[in-house]
Protein backbone atom coordinates (compact mmCIF):
# COMPACT_ATOMS: atom_id res chain seq x y z
CA UNK A 1 0.00 0.00 0.00
CA UNK A 2 1.51 3.42 -1.38
CA UNK A 3 -0.46 5.40 1.57
CA UNK A 4 1.91 8.06 2.15
CA UNK A 5 1.80 10.31 5.56
CA UNK A 6 1.92 13.85 5.11
CA UNK A 7 5.06 14.50 7.12
CA UNK A 8 7.07 14.28 3.60
CA UNK A 9 4.75 15.16 0.83
CA UNK A 10 7.23 16.51 -1.36
CA UNK A 11 9.43 13.69 -1.45
CA UNK A 12 7.62 10.58 -1.39
CA UNK A 13 3.43 12.02 -1.15
CA UNK A 14 2.81 10.90 -4.89
CA UNK A 15 3.21 7.35 -4.58
CA UNK A 16 2.00 4.84 -7.18
CA UNK A 17 -0.75 2.83 -4.91
CA UNK A 18 -1.02 -0.86 -5.95
CA UNK A 19 -4.89 -1.51 -5.09
CA UNK A 20 -6.54 -0.09 -8.18
CA UNK A 21 -6.93 3.32 -6.29
CA UNK A 22 -6.08 6.94 -7.78
CA UNK A 23 -6.62 9.15 -4.69
CA UNK A 24 -6.92 7.51 -1.13
CA UNK A 25 -7.75 10.33 1.29
CA UNK A 26 -7.45 8.69 5.31
CA UNK A 27 -9.23 10.89 8.02
CA UNK A 28 -8.17 14.10 6.67
CA UNK A 29 -8.50 17.29 8.71
CA UNK A 30 -7.88 20.82 7.70
CA UNK A 31 -8.48 23.69 9.94
CA UNK A 32 -7.39 27.38 9.29
CA UNK A 33 -5.99 30.33 11.30
CA UNK A 34 -8.28 33.13 11.66
CA UNK A 35 -7.95 36.05 13.76
CA UNK A 36 -11.15 34.03 15.83
CA UNK A 37 -8.85 30.89 16.54
CA UNK A 38 -8.42 27.80 14.58
CA UNK A 39 -10.87 27.71 12.19
CA UNK A 40 -11.61 23.70 11.27
CA UNK A 41 -12.57 23.18 7.58
CA UNK A 42 -12.55 19.84 6.76
CA UNK A 43 -13.14 16.86 9.36
CA UNK A 44 -12.05 13.18 9.19
CA UNK A 45 -12.86 12.93 5.30
CA UNK A 46 -11.96 9.18 4.62
CA UNK A 47 -12.63 8.74 1.09
CA UNK A 48 -11.42 6.66 -2.25
CA UNK A 49 -11.65 7.65 -6.06
CA UNK A 50 -10.27 4.34 -7.49
CA UNK A 51 -8.61 3.94 -11.21
CA UNK A 52 -10.92 4.98 -13.82
CA UNK A 53 -13.67 6.09 -11.37
CA UNK A 54 -15.76 9.50 -11.70
CA UNK A 55 -16.41 11.14 -8.52
CA UNK A 56 -18.18 14.38 -7.74
CA UNK A 57 -18.20 16.29 -4.91
CA UNK A 58 -21.06 18.21 -3.77
CA UNK A 59 -21.54 20.71 -1.55
CA UNK A 60 -22.64 24.24 -0.17
CA UNK A 61 -20.56 27.02 -0.76
CA UNK A 62 -17.88 27.30 1.88
CA UNK A 63 -17.63 23.74 3.12
CA UNK A 64 -14.44 22.88 2.03
CA UNK A 65 -14.76 21.68 -1.35
CA UNK A 66 -11.79 23.38 -2.96
CA UNK A 67 -9.73 23.37 0.49
CA UNK A 68 -9.99 19.22 -0.40
CA UNK A 69 -9.09 19.56 -3.57
CA UNK A 70 -5.70 21.52 -3.08
CA UNK A 71 -4.82 19.19 -0.50
CA UNK A 72 -5.47 16.16 -2.98
CA UNK A 73 -3.26 18.52 -5.70
CA UNK A 74 -0.78 19.00 -3.29
CA UNK A 75 -1.02 22.81 -2.96
CA UNK A 76 -1.42 22.55 0.68
CA UNK A 77 -0.83 20.30 3.02
CA UNK A 78 -3.42 18.61 5.90
CA UNK A 79 -3.66 19.23 9.16
CA UNK A 80 -4.17 15.88 10.02
CA UNK A 81 -4.32 12.37 8.02
CA UNK A 82 -3.14 11.35 4.97
CA UNK A 83 -3.35 11.36 1.50
CA UNK A 84 -1.59 9.41 -1.55
CA UNK A 85 -1.94 9.92 -4.98
CA UNK A 86 -1.49 7.61 -7.93
CA UNK A 87 1.35 10.23 -9.52
CA UNK A 88 1.14 14.07 -9.43
CA UNK A 89 -2.59 14.95 -9.91
CA UNK A 90 -3.70 17.27 -12.74
CA UNK A 91 -5.82 19.96 -11.64
CA UNK A 92 -8.62 22.41 -13.51
CA UNK A 93 -9.69 25.45 -11.95
CA UNK A 94 -13.22 27.58 -11.90
CA UNK A 95 -11.54 30.31 -14.34
CA UNK A 96 -9.39 28.75 -16.78
CA UNK A 97 -5.73 29.45 -15.85
CA UNK A 98 -4.07 29.29 -19.21
CA UNK A 99 -1.12 31.77 -19.41
CA UNK A 100 -1.50 34.47 -21.62
CA UNK A 101 1.56 35.10 -23.06
CA UNK A 102 1.40 31.43 -24.57
CA UNK A 103 -1.09 30.53 -27.16
CA UNK A 104 -3.55 27.75 -26.67
CA UNK A 105 -0.76 25.33 -28.35
CA UNK A 106 2.47 26.90 -26.46
CA UNK A 107 0.36 26.37 -23.04
CA UNK A 108 0.22 22.57 -23.53
CA UNK A 109 3.50 22.19 -24.68
CA UNK A 110 4.59 24.03 -21.88
CA UNK A 111 2.80 21.33 -20.09
CA UNK A 112 4.85 18.48 -21.93
CA UNK A 113 7.45 19.69 -21.21
CA UNK A 114 7.46 20.49 -17.40
CA UNK A 115 6.17 16.82 -17.71
CA UNK A 116 9.74 15.74 -19.44
CA UNK A 117 8.68 14.92 -22.81
CA UNK A 118 11.44 14.85 -25.44
CA UNK A 119 11.10 17.91 -27.46
CA UNK A 120 10.45 16.16 -31.27
CA UNK A 121 7.08 14.48 -29.40
CA UNK A 122 5.76 17.78 -28.10
CA UNK A 123 4.26 19.39 -31.05
CA UNK A 124 2.48 15.98 -32.35
CA UNK A 125 1.07 15.37 -28.94
CA UNK A 126 -0.45 18.63 -28.25
CA UNK A 127 -2.02 18.19 -31.78
CA UNK A 128 -3.31 15.12 -30.49
CA UNK A 129 -4.74 16.45 -27.38
CA UNK A 130 -6.21 19.43 -29.62
CA UNK A 131 -7.92 17.16 -31.64
CA UNK A 132 -8.99 15.34 -28.46
CA UNK A 133 -11.03 18.25 -26.92
CA UNK A 134 -11.47 19.45 -30.56
CA UNK A 135 -9.91 22.14 -31.37
CA UNK A 136 -7.82 21.35 -34.66
CA UNK A 137 -6.23 24.89 -35.74
CA UNK A 138 -6.61 26.51 -32.76
CA UNK A 139 -2.59 26.11 -31.85
CA UNK A 140 -1.88 29.03 -32.77
CA UNK A 141 -4.54 30.91 -30.89
CA UNK A 142 -4.23 33.63 -28.12
CA UNK A 143 -6.05 32.94 -25.14
CA UNK A 144 -8.00 35.82 -25.41
CA UNK A 145 -9.13 35.05 -29.03
CA UNK A 146 -10.81 32.28 -27.75
CA UNK A 147 -14.59 32.30 -26.44
CA UNK A 148 -15.17 30.74 -22.66
CA UNK A 149 -15.50 27.15 -23.44
CA UNK A 150 -12.70 26.77 -26.06
CA UNK A 151 -10.56 28.09 -22.99
CA UNK A 152 -11.95 25.69 -20.63
CA UNK A 153 -11.17 22.82 -23.32
CA UNK A 154 -7.96 24.10 -24.19
CA UNK A 155 -7.60 23.81 -20.20
CA UNK A 156 -8.75 20.24 -20.15
CA UNK A 157 -6.47 19.32 -22.86
CA UNK A 158 -4.04 20.99 -20.89
CA UNK A 159 -4.60 19.23 -17.80
CA UNK A 160 -4.24 15.78 -20.11
CA UNK A 161 -0.87 16.79 -21.56
CA UNK A 162 0.27 15.69 -17.70
CA UNK A 163 -0.60 12.07 -18.18
CA UNK A 164 -2.49 12.17 -14.52
CA UNK A 165 -3.94 8.93 -13.85
CA UNK A 166 -6.30 11.52 -11.74
CA UNK A 167 -7.68 14.34 -12.78
CA UNK A 168 -8.94 16.91 -10.28
CA UNK A 169 -11.39 19.47 -11.59
CA UNK A 170 -13.25 22.53 -8.95
CA UNK A 171 -16.13 23.99 -10.63
CA UNK A 172 -14.53 23.85 -14.36
CA UNK A 173 -18.04 25.07 -16.01
CA UNK A 174 -19.50 27.19 -13.26
CA UNK A 175 -18.30 30.12 -15.14
CA UNK A 176 -20.27 28.87 -18.93
CA UNK A 177 -23.48 29.99 -19.92
CA UNK A 178 -25.95 26.72 -19.94
CA UNK A 179 -25.36 25.38 -23.62
CA UNK A 180 -21.87 25.45 -23.66
CA UNK A 181 -21.78 23.89 -20.26
CA UNK A 182 -23.51 21.05 -21.56
CA UNK A 183 -21.56 20.27 -24.10
CA UNK A 184 -18.63 20.44 -22.72
CA UNK A 185 -20.26 17.75 -20.25
CA UNK A 186 -20.39 15.66 -23.19
CA UNK A 187 -17.50 16.04 -24.14
CA UNK A 188 -16.23 15.63 -21.12
CA UNK A 189 -17.96 12.40 -20.52
CA UNK A 190 -16.31 11.33 -23.91
CA UNK A 191 -12.98 11.78 -22.35
CA UNK A 192 -13.39 10.66 -19.42
CA UNK A 193 -14.66 7.26 -21.56
CA UNK A 194 -11.81 7.61 -24.09
CA UNK A 195 -8.64 7.84 -21.73
CA UNK A 196 -9.50 5.98 -18.45
CA UNK A 197 -8.60 8.51 -16.36
CA UNK A 198 -10.11 9.13 -12.56
CA UNK A 199 -11.92 12.22 -12.02
CA UNK A 200 -11.99 13.62 -8.76
CA UNK A 201 -14.95 16.76 -9.78
CA UNK A 202 -15.83 19.52 -7.42
CA UNK A 203 -19.66 21.25 -7.98
CA UNK A 204 -22.27 22.95 -6.18
CA UNK A 205 -24.49 22.02 -8.86
CA UNK A 206 -26.61 19.09 -8.46
CA UNK A 207 -27.86 17.88 -11.94
CA UNK A 208 -23.99 18.34 -12.98
CA UNK A 209 -22.87 16.13 -10.64
CA UNK A 210 -25.60 13.73 -11.14
CA UNK A 211 -25.44 14.19 -15.20
CA UNK A 212 -21.52 13.36 -15.13
CA UNK A 213 -20.86 10.91 -12.29
CA UNK A 214 -20.60 7.41 -11.36
CA UNK A 215 -20.47 8.26 -7.72
CA UNK A 216 -21.66 11.51 -6.14
CA UNK A 217 -20.19 12.60 -2.57
CA UNK A 218 -22.37 14.82 -0.64
CA UNK A 219 -19.99 17.24 2.06
CA UNK A 220 -21.55 18.63 5.04
CA UNK A 221 -20.86 22.03 5.90
CA UNK A 222 -18.91 23.67 8.69
CA UNK A 223 -16.88 21.31 9.77
CA UNK A 224 -16.69 19.88 5.82
CA UNK A 225 -17.59 15.90 6.52
CA UNK A 226 -19.10 13.23 4.50
CA UNK A 227 -22.69 13.21 5.09
CA UNK A 228 -24.27 10.95 2.42
CA UNK A 229 -22.85 9.04 -1.16
CA UNK A 230 -24.76 7.81 -3.72
CA UNK A 231 -23.77 5.75 -6.75
CA UNK A 232 -25.16 6.81 -9.52
CA UNK A 233 -25.89 3.72 -12.37
CA UNK A 234 -27.88 5.62 -14.89
CA UNK A 235 -26.44 4.22 -18.22
CA UNK A 236 -24.16 6.71 -20.50
CA UNK A 237 -24.16 8.55 -22.54
CA UNK A 238 -26.96 10.28 -19.97
CA UNK A 239 -28.32 14.18 -20.74
CA UNK A 240 -28.63 16.94 -18.23
CA UNK A 241 -32.50 16.86 -18.92
CA UNK A 242 -32.72 12.88 -18.45
CA UNK A 243 -36.17 11.97 -16.17
CA UNK A 244 -33.73 9.72 -14.62
CA UNK A 245 -30.85 12.33 -14.04
CA UNK A 246 -33.65 14.59 -12.15
CA UNK A 247 -35.08 12.01 -9.95
CA UNK A 248 -31.94 10.96 -8.47
CA UNK A 249 -31.18 15.49 -8.12
CA UNK A 250 -34.33 15.91 -6.83
CA UNK A 251 -33.10 13.11 -3.73
CA UNK A 252 -29.92 14.41 -3.47
CA UNK A 253 -31.27 18.04 -3.33
CA UNK A 254 -33.52 17.46 -0.70
CA UNK A 255 -30.41 15.67 1.48
CA UNK A 256 -28.20 19.32 0.61
CA UNK A 257 -31.50 21.20 1.80
CA UNK A 258 -31.24 19.23 4.84
CA UNK A 259 -27.88 19.81 5.53
CA UNK A 260 -27.46 23.44 5.15
CA UNK A 261 -31.16 23.64 7.26
CA UNK A 262 -28.94 22.16 10.07
CA UNK A 263 -27.12 24.90 10.14
CA UNK A 264 -29.73 27.36 10.85
CA UNK A 265 -31.47 25.77 13.39
CA UNK A 266 -28.27 26.18 16.10
CA UNK B 1 -25.06 5.31 2.35
CA UNK B 2 -25.17 3.93 -1.31
CA UNK B 3 -28.61 4.41 -2.30
CA UNK B 4 -28.68 3.24 -5.76
CA UNK B 5 -30.56 4.78 -8.34
CA UNK B 6 -31.48 2.21 -11.26
CA UNK B 7 -33.76 3.98 -14.03
CA UNK B 8 -34.33 2.64 -17.54
CA UNK B 9 -33.07 5.44 -19.86
CA UNK B 10 -35.31 6.75 -22.44
CA UNK B 11 -34.37 4.91 -25.92
CA UNK B 12 -31.94 6.75 -27.59
CA UNK B 13 -30.56 7.28 -31.07
CA UNK B 14 -26.62 5.68 -31.53
CA UNK B 15 -23.44 7.29 -29.71
CA UNK B 16 -21.81 8.04 -33.06
CA UNK B 17 -24.92 10.32 -34.22
CA UNK B 18 -24.75 11.90 -30.77
CA UNK B 19 -20.81 12.62 -31.44
CA UNK B 20 -21.66 14.07 -34.68
CA UNK B 21 -24.51 16.57 -33.28
CA UNK B 22 -22.10 17.27 -30.82
CA UNK B 23 -19.39 18.49 -33.03
CA UNK B 24 -21.58 19.98 -35.12
CA UNK B 25 -23.25 22.21 -32.33
CA UNK B 26 -19.78 23.17 -30.49
CA UNK B 27 -18.25 24.22 -33.88
CA UNK B 28 -21.15 26.76 -33.76
CA UNK B 29 -21.01 27.81 -30.23
CA UNK B 30 -17.05 28.79 -31.07
CA UNK B 31 -17.88 30.62 -34.42
CA UNK B 32 -20.42 32.72 -32.16
CA UNK B 33 -18.05 32.76 -29.20
CA UNK B 34 -15.20 33.73 -31.17
CA UNK B 35 -13.67 37.23 -30.67
CA UNK B 36 -12.51 38.80 -33.69
CA UNK B 37 -9.76 40.75 -33.15
CA UNK B 38 -7.62 42.76 -36.10
CA UNK B 39 -5.23 45.83 -36.40
CA UNK B 40 -6.65 48.87 -37.26
CA UNK B 41 -6.15 50.09 -41.45
CA UNK B 42 -2.90 52.81 -41.83
CA UNK B 43 -5.44 55.51 -42.48
CA UNK B 44 -6.84 55.59 -39.04
CA UNK B 45 -3.62 55.08 -37.31
CA UNK B 46 -2.38 58.19 -39.76
CA UNK B 47 -5.34 60.21 -38.37
CA UNK B 48 -5.73 59.35 -34.90
CA UNK B 49 -1.96 58.51 -33.73
CA UNK B 50 -0.13 60.86 -36.18
CA UNK B 51 -1.94 63.82 -37.04
CA UNK B 52 -2.29 65.14 -33.00
CA UNK B 53 1.40 65.39 -32.29
CA UNK B 54 2.22 67.41 -35.95
CA UNK B 55 -0.11 69.62 -35.14
CA UNK B 56 0.49 70.52 -31.76
CA UNK B 57 4.23 70.72 -32.96
CA UNK B 58 3.26 73.11 -35.69
CA UNK B 59 1.03 75.01 -33.18
CA UNK B 60 4.35 75.27 -30.72
CA UNK B 61 6.56 76.68 -33.45
CA UNK B 62 3.79 79.50 -34.57
CA UNK B 63 3.39 80.62 -30.89
CA UNK B 64 7.28 80.63 -31.11
CA UNK B 65 7.70 82.63 -34.19
CA UNK B 66 4.79 85.06 -33.07
CA UNK B 67 6.51 85.65 -30.01
CA UNK B 68 9.89 86.52 -31.43
CA UNK B 69 8.18 88.91 -33.87
CA UNK B 70 6.76 91.00 -31.28
CA UNK B 71 9.91 90.96 -29.14
CA UNK B 72 8.68 89.70 -26.20
CA UNK B 73 12.10 89.32 -24.73
CA UNK B 74 15.66 90.30 -25.99
CA UNK B 75 17.23 88.20 -29.18
CA UNK B 76 19.98 86.48 -26.95
CA UNK B 77 17.41 85.30 -24.83
CA UNK B 78 14.99 83.90 -27.27
CA UNK B 79 16.28 82.69 -30.43
CA UNK B 80 13.72 82.51 -33.60
CA UNK B 81 13.27 79.14 -34.80
CA UNK B 82 15.11 79.44 -37.64
CA UNK B 83 17.99 80.66 -36.22
CA UNK B 84 18.18 77.31 -34.23
CA UNK B 85 17.37 75.82 -37.28
CA UNK B 86 20.54 77.44 -38.78
CA UNK B 87 22.51 75.50 -35.93
CA UNK B 88 21.10 72.16 -37.50
CA UNK B 89 22.14 72.83 -40.39
CA UNK B 90 25.58 73.96 -39.68
CA UNK B 91 26.35 71.42 -36.99
CA UNK B 92 25.18 68.71 -40.13
CA UNK B 93 27.11 70.29 -42.71
CA UNK B 94 29.93 69.98 -40.53
CA UNK B 95 29.42 66.66 -39.68
CA UNK B 96 29.35 66.85 -35.81
CA UNK B 97 25.20 66.61 -35.43
CA UNK B 98 25.44 62.62 -35.49
CA UNK B 99 28.82 62.83 -33.53
CA UNK B 100 27.18 64.60 -30.50
CA UNK B 101 24.14 62.51 -30.41
CA UNK B 102 26.11 59.52 -31.27
CA UNK B 103 28.31 60.29 -28.41
CA UNK B 104 25.42 60.45 -25.78
CA UNK B 105 23.25 57.78 -27.50
CA UNK B 106 26.12 55.18 -27.29
CA UNK B 107 26.90 56.08 -23.94
CA UNK B 108 23.37 55.99 -22.62
CA UNK B 109 22.67 52.43 -24.02
CA UNK B 110 25.89 51.16 -23.31
CA UNK B 111 24.79 52.21 -19.66
CA UNK B 112 21.58 50.98 -19.59
CA UNK B 113 22.17 47.27 -20.72
CA UNK B 114 24.29 47.51 -17.75
CA UNK B 115 21.67 48.56 -15.52
CA UNK B 116 19.94 46.12 -17.11
CA UNK B 117 22.03 43.30 -16.24
CA UNK B 118 22.58 44.53 -12.98
CA UNK B 119 18.96 45.51 -12.50
CA UNK B 120 16.70 42.16 -13.30
CA UNK B 121 19.01 39.63 -10.99
CA UNK B 122 18.88 42.61 -8.59
CA UNK B 123 14.74 42.75 -8.61
CA UNK B 124 14.21 39.32 -9.19
CA UNK B 125 15.69 38.58 -5.77
CA UNK B 126 14.66 41.17 -4.34
CA UNK B 127 11.20 40.14 -5.24
CA UNK B 128 11.67 36.12 -4.45
CA UNK B 129 13.44 36.10 -0.94
CA UNK B 130 11.59 37.70 1.89
CA UNK B 131 15.00 38.81 4.29
CA UNK B 132 16.16 40.59 0.69
CA UNK B 133 13.49 42.61 -0.12
CA UNK B 134 12.97 43.70 3.76
CA UNK B 135 16.63 44.39 4.13
CA UNK B 136 16.83 46.70 0.56
CA UNK B 137 13.21 46.95 -0.52
CA UNK B 138 12.91 50.23 0.87
CA UNK B 139 15.86 51.53 -0.07
CA UNK B 140 15.61 50.64 -3.79
CA UNK B 141 12.21 52.39 -4.14
CA UNK B 142 13.72 55.50 -2.02
CA UNK B 143 16.62 55.59 -4.53
CA UNK B 144 14.18 55.99 -7.14
CA UNK B 145 12.90 59.27 -5.43
CA UNK B 146 16.68 60.62 -4.90
CA UNK B 147 17.76 62.67 -8.21
CA UNK B 148 20.15 61.48 -9.88
CA UNK B 149 21.94 64.62 -10.18
CA UNK B 150 22.86 64.05 -6.53
CA UNK B 151 25.34 60.82 -7.57
CA UNK B 152 27.36 63.11 -9.46
CA UNK B 153 29.79 64.87 -7.53
CA UNK B 154 30.99 62.24 -5.32
CA UNK B 155 31.33 59.86 -8.55
CA UNK B 156 33.76 62.68 -9.83
CA UNK B 157 35.50 62.30 -6.62
CA UNK B 158 35.38 58.85 -6.65
CA UNK B 159 36.05 57.77 -9.94
CA UNK B 160 37.49 61.54 -11.88
CA UNK B 161 36.33 62.85 -15.34
CA UNK B 162 35.99 59.83 -17.28
CA UNK B 163 33.32 57.90 -18.82
CA UNK B 164 33.33 55.55 -15.70
CA UNK B 165 32.06 58.21 -13.69
CA UNK B 166 29.48 58.35 -15.99
CA UNK B 167 28.33 55.09 -16.17
CA UNK B 168 28.68 54.94 -12.63
CA UNK B 169 25.82 58.27 -12.62
CA UNK B 170 23.51 56.22 -15.19
CA UNK B 171 23.48 53.20 -13.20
CA UNK B 172 22.52 54.74 -9.68
CA UNK B 173 20.06 56.50 -11.84
CA UNK B 174 18.26 53.14 -13.77
CA UNK B 175 18.99 50.51 -11.70
CA UNK B 176 16.69 51.16 -8.57
CA UNK B 177 13.71 51.80 -11.48
CA UNK B 178 14.55 48.24 -13.39
CA UNK B 179 14.49 46.44 -9.90
CA UNK B 180 11.40 47.90 -8.73
CA UNK B 181 9.85 47.82 -12.37
CA UNK B 182 10.59 44.16 -11.95
CA UNK B 183 9.48 43.51 -8.28
CA UNK B 184 6.04 45.22 -8.70
CA UNK B 185 5.51 42.98 -11.92
CA UNK B 186 6.64 39.98 -9.82
CA UNK B 187 3.86 41.42 -7.37
CA UNK B 188 1.32 41.51 -9.71
CA UNK B 189 1.45 38.15 -10.84
CA UNK B 190 -2.08 36.69 -10.02
CA UNK B 191 -1.86 33.94 -7.73
CA UNK B 192 -4.37 31.44 -9.73
CA UNK B 193 -0.81 31.41 -11.99
CA UNK B 194 1.30 30.32 -9.35
CA UNK B 195 -1.00 27.99 -8.40
CA UNK B 196 -1.14 26.21 -12.30
CA UNK B 197 2.09 26.51 -12.70
CA UNK B 198 2.76 24.29 -9.76
CA UNK B 199 0.46 21.46 -10.63
CA UNK B 200 2.21 21.48 -14.33
CA UNK B 201 5.52 20.99 -12.16
CA UNK B 202 6.76 24.46 -12.42
CA UNK B 203 8.73 24.96 -9.08
CA UNK B 204 11.79 26.70 -7.99
CA UNK B 205 13.45 27.97 -11.16
CA UNK B 206 11.35 26.32 -13.27
CA UNK B 207 8.68 27.79 -11.86
CA UNK B 208 10.77 31.38 -12.31
CA UNK B 209 11.49 31.30 -16.21
CA UNK B 210 8.17 29.49 -17.12
CA UNK B 211 5.53 31.13 -15.08
CA UNK B 212 6.77 34.19 -12.91
CA UNK B 213 9.39 36.48 -15.30
CA UNK B 214 6.75 36.09 -18.22
CA UNK B 215 3.50 36.64 -16.18
CA UNK B 216 5.35 40.11 -14.43
CA UNK B 217 6.77 41.14 -18.58
CA UNK B 218 4.35 43.44 -18.64
CA UNK B 219 5.38 45.56 -14.83
CA UNK B 220 9.11 44.69 -16.34
CA UNK B 221 8.59 46.61 -19.66
CA UNK B 222 7.39 49.62 -17.79
CA UNK B 223 10.29 49.75 -15.15
CA UNK B 224 12.54 49.19 -18.47
CA UNK B 225 11.34 52.35 -19.87
CA UNK B 226 11.38 54.43 -16.68
CA UNK B 227 15.24 53.14 -16.36
CA UNK B 228 15.92 54.20 -19.50
CA UNK B 229 14.39 57.66 -18.87
CA UNK B 230 16.32 57.94 -15.89
CA UNK B 231 19.45 56.78 -17.49
CA UNK B 232 18.94 59.37 -20.06
CA UNK B 233 18.35 62.39 -17.68
CA UNK B 234 21.23 60.59 -14.85
CA UNK B 235 23.53 61.30 -18.16
CA UNK B 236 22.72 64.70 -19.40
CA UNK B 237 23.07 65.55 -15.87
CA UNK B 238 26.80 63.94 -15.61
CA UNK B 239 27.40 65.77 -19.10
CA UNK B 240 26.61 68.78 -18.35
CA UNK B 241 28.38 69.08 -14.94
CA UNK B 242 31.28 66.91 -16.15
CA UNK B 243 33.50 69.24 -18.73
CA UNK B 244 36.47 67.66 -20.02
CA UNK B 245 38.35 67.30 -23.51
CA UNK B 246 38.42 63.59 -23.03
CA UNK B 247 34.76 62.94 -22.43
CA UNK B 248 34.28 63.79 -26.12
CA UNK B 249 31.09 66.55 -27.30
CA UNK B 250 27.97 64.64 -26.05
CA UNK B 251 24.71 66.49 -25.87
CA UNK B 252 25.08 67.93 -22.19
CA UNK B 253 28.70 69.35 -23.33
CA UNK B 254 26.79 70.90 -26.19
CA UNK B 255 24.50 72.47 -23.93
CA UNK B 256 26.32 73.81 -21.59
CA UNK B 257 29.20 75.01 -24.32
CA UNK B 258 26.29 76.89 -25.39
CA UNK B 259 25.81 78.76 -22.24
CA UNK B 260 29.17 79.14 -21.65
CA UNK B 261 29.41 80.69 -25.54
CA UNK B 262 26.52 83.08 -24.43
CA UNK B 263 25.13 81.18 -27.94
CA UNK B 264 21.65 80.83 -26.99
CA UNK B 265 20.54 79.28 -30.12
CA UNK B 266 23.13 76.03 -29.65
CA UNK B 267 21.34 75.73 -26.12
CA UNK B 268 18.29 75.58 -27.85
CA UNK B 269 19.65 72.91 -30.34
CA UNK B 270 20.89 71.00 -27.24
CA UNK B 271 17.82 71.19 -25.68
CA UNK B 272 15.76 70.09 -28.76
CA UNK B 273 18.21 67.41 -29.21
CA UNK B 274 18.35 65.92 -25.85
CA UNK B 275 14.54 66.13 -25.94
CA UNK B 276 14.00 64.25 -29.61
CA UNK B 277 16.36 61.85 -28.98
CA UNK B 278 14.75 60.67 -25.91
CA UNK B 279 11.35 61.11 -27.37
CA UNK B 280 12.49 58.88 -30.75
CA UNK B 281 13.73 55.96 -28.12
CA UNK B 282 10.68 55.59 -26.40
CA UNK B 283 8.81 55.72 -30.12
CA UNK B 284 11.02 52.89 -31.29
CA UNK B 285 11.95 50.75 -28.40
CA UNK B 286 10.28 51.12 -25.52
CA UNK B 287 6.50 51.64 -27.09
CA UNK B 288 6.75 48.64 -29.78
CA UNK B 289 7.69 46.17 -27.19
CA UNK B 290 5.11 47.24 -24.81
CA UNK B 291 2.29 47.33 -27.14
CA UNK B 292 3.49 43.99 -28.22
CA UNK B 293 3.26 42.49 -25.18
CA UNK B 294 0.42 43.94 -24.55
CA UNK B 295 -1.51 43.58 -27.88
CA UNK B 296 -0.60 39.52 -27.97
CA UNK B 297 -1.98 38.98 -23.95
CA UNK B 298 -5.17 41.04 -25.22
CA UNK B 299 -4.99 43.49 -22.65
CA UNK B 300 -4.51 46.24 -25.10
CA UNK B 301 -7.80 48.20 -25.18
CA UNK B 302 -9.07 49.61 -28.67
CA UNK B 303 -10.17 53.56 -27.83
N1 LIG C 1 -6.21 30.01 3.29
C1 LIG C 1 -7.31 30.09 4.07
N2 LIG C 1 -7.26 30.70 5.26
C2 LIG C 1 -8.36 30.79 6.05
N3 LIG C 1 -9.55 30.27 5.75
C3 LIG C 1 -9.67 29.63 4.57
C4 LIG C 1 -8.56 29.51 3.66
N4 LIG C 1 -8.98 28.84 2.57
C5 LIG C 1 -10.27 28.55 2.78
N5 LIG C 1 -10.70 29.02 3.97
C6 LIG C 1 -12.04 28.86 4.54
O1 LIG C 1 -12.39 27.53 4.40
C7 LIG C 1 -13.74 27.40 4.05
C8 LIG C 1 -13.88 26.51 2.86
O2 LIG C 1 -13.34 27.15 1.73
P1 LIG C 1 -13.37 26.47 0.29
O3 LIG C 1 -12.86 27.47 -0.68
O4 LIG C 1 -12.67 25.19 0.35
O5 LIG C 1 -14.92 26.22 0.06
P2 LIG C 1 -15.67 25.67 -1.23
O6 LIG C 1 -16.47 24.52 -0.79
O7 LIG C 1 -14.71 25.46 -2.32
O8 LIG C 1 -16.62 26.89 -1.57
P3 LIG C 1 -17.14 27.41 -2.98
O9 LIG C 1 -18.28 26.53 -3.36
O10 LIG C 1 -17.59 28.79 -2.68
O11 LIG C 1 -16.01 27.36 -3.92
C9 LIG C 1 -14.28 28.79 3.85
O12 LIG C 1 -15.03 29.14 4.98
C10 LIG C 1 -13.06 29.65 3.75
O13 LIG C 1 -13.30 30.89 4.32
MG1 LIG D 1 -14.37 26.40 -4.24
Amino acid sequence: MGTTLTKAPESAAHTVDAAGVAARIEHVSKSFATPAGQQLVLDDITLDVRQGEFVTLLGASGCGKSTLLNLVAGLDRPSAGAIATDGRPALMFQEHALFPWLTAGKNIELALKLRGLPKAERRPRTEELLTLVRLDGAYGKRVHELSGGMRQRVALARALAQDSKLLLMDEPFAALDAITRDVLHDELSRIWRETGVSVLFVTHNVREAVRLAQRVVLLSSRPGRVAHEWTVDIEQPRRIEDAAVAELSVEITEELRGEIRRHGQH
Amino acid sequence: MGSTETTTPAPREGQERDTHDLAGLEAGLDALDTVQTGRPPLRETLVQKVLPPVTAVVLVLVVWQILVWVKVTDGYKLPAPDAVWQEVENAWLQGTLLEYIWTSVSRGMFGFLMALAIGTPLGLIVARIKFVRAAIGPILSGLQSLPSVAWVPPAVIWLGLNDKMMYAVILLGAVPSIANGLVSGVDQVPPLFLRAGRTLGATGLRGTWHIVMPAALPGYLAGLKQGWAFSWRSLMAAEIIAQSPDLGMGLGQLLEAGRTNSSMSQVFLAILLILIVGIAIDLIVFSPLERWVLRSRGLLVKS
